[in-house]
């Protein structure tokens, strides 16, 4: 048996609904971009789940790596005084 | 995220780094979920792979059973109803294919896999759908064994596998109540009508008993996927879980399991059943249960006969970026 040739793959995000922002579903394969729309719809959208979808070719999508978590993520960490409630407002001045 | 970007992993090691390894069973232990690419033992890798594949596969190949029903179902209501559940088993495949690929197995690589015979999927979709009332039971309790293995697989401590369950889990309820629905109008139907559901029950029972599985420690790979929290219950305590529930519903359909042994102990408060016959397990595994061979040849035939459309999808696709790169 011949291998089956791959199929690009392509990763899916749908809006659930207006005033909330597109989010990532999940992936699948297909030839083009029309064809990967329609597969997104009929994978991901049989119950109402949306109202707008995304496809994206997933070799467009460029990704932090894991094993840099660390150098990348760890400076905000350690500036609390970018949180509002780093900053003392006494009782008496009411909600600020 | 399955980013090509990163894919592109060194050569696997030989040896692992221990203190690596040590750190990832800490994750899990914490209950932390591991990502796609982040670092992982290749043997957490593997066993991934091909229990996701296996699963992906027993979603594809469980189309073939009821799919054989849709043009024979007895009302407009049951057709529209059977084709939504057999298009969800086949967006299933596909969820967990996809969930599959963030390990870098490629899907096309697992379906030659499934049609060369190289792969498992579950021993339940060897066995004939051969009456209507076959649809009602395998609805209500393929559906609810299938069930009673998923919900524990949605606190996966893979990511993308935890989530596709998260998927299938929401829609695998429809599945089940519109089996009982079958079998419920049955049982209310003629003399004739409860006999085909007692007959189907009759031969589903078994076999859905067998697919949480052999015994607790007649299990391979059980141990393992415990530590690595890939498995939470044991083979026979979702087998009991099932037992317990589907008790219940049989006795309110007024039918009977086909099992004289089955009794209820006040002690533990559960069902025991009797003696499941393991060697029917095992034959059917090896490839001689009683629709083995039919499966993979209506699979291969459908891809075979698809080929044409993959092939005109490829060349329109290729002739569009020609045409946008002029």
């Amino acid at each position: 048996m011949t291998p089956t040739p791959t199929v690009p793959l392509w990763e899916v995000f749908i809006r659930s609904r207006a005033g909330l922002s597109h989010k990532h579903v999940g992936s699948l394969h297909a030839a083009d971009a029309v064809l990967a729309l329609q597969a997104a719809r009929d994978v991901f959208t049989r119950r109402g789940e949306g109202l707008s979808l995304w496809v994206v070719p997933s070799s467009a999508i460029v990704a932090s790596d894991p094993q840099e978590k660390g150098m990348m993520f760890e400076p905000t960490a350690s500036k609390p005084y970018r949180h509002p409630t780093f900053y003392e407002v006494p009782d008496e001045v009411g909600h600020m | 995220m399955y980013t090509q970007a990163l894919n592109d992993r060194p050569a696997a090691a030989a040896v692992e780094d221990a203190d690596q390894a040590e750190r990832f069973q800490a994750r899990i232990d914490a209950e932390d979920r591991i990502e796609a690419n982040d670092w992982m033992p290749e043997a957490y890798r593997r066993t991934l792979v091909r229990q996701i594949s296996q699963h992906a596969h027993s979603e594809i190949i469980g189309q073939l059973p009821e799919g054989n029903w849709i043009t024979r179902a007895p009302s407009l209501r049951r057709k529209a109803a059977l084709l939504a559940k057999v298009q969800d088993e086949c967006g299933h495949g596909l969820y967990l294919y996809a969930a599959a690929e963030t390990l870098d197995a490629s899907r096309e690589e697992l379906m030659d896999q499934l049609m060369e015979g190289r792969a498992r999927y579950s021993s339940i979709f060897n066995y004939p759908a051969t009456t209507w009332a076959d649809i009602g039971a395998i609805g209500w309790l393929v559906d609810g064994a299938a069930i009673m293995n998923q919900i524990p697989l949605c606190r996966c401590s893979y990511g993308p596998y935890a989530r596709a369950m998260i998927r299938v889990c929401k829609e695998e309820s429809f599945h089940q109540r519109q089996g009982f629905e079958i079998m419920m109008t049955l049982c209310n139907g003629t003399v004739a009508q409860k006999a085909m559901a007692q007959d189907a029950l009759n031969r589903w029972w078994w076999p859905c008993l067998m697919m949480f599985g052999p015994p607790d420690g007649a299990s391979q790979h059980s141990d393992q996927s415990t530590r690595w929290k890939i498995k939470r219950f044991s083979n026979d305590a979702l087998r009991q879980k099932f037992v317990d529930a589907t008790v219940p519903q049989a006795e309110y359909l007024g039918l009977t399991l086909p099992d004289p042994a089955l009794a209820f102990d006040a002690a533990t408060g559960h069902w025991t059943h009797g003696e499941i016959d393991w060697d029917e397990f095992k034959q059917v595994l090896a490839g001689n249960g009683p629709c083995n061979r039919d499966r993979i040849e209506a699979r291969r035939a459908a891809h075979e006969n698809g080929e044409w459309v993959r092939a005109a999808a490829a060349a329109f696709a290729a002739k569009q970026s020609q045409r946008q790169a002029a």
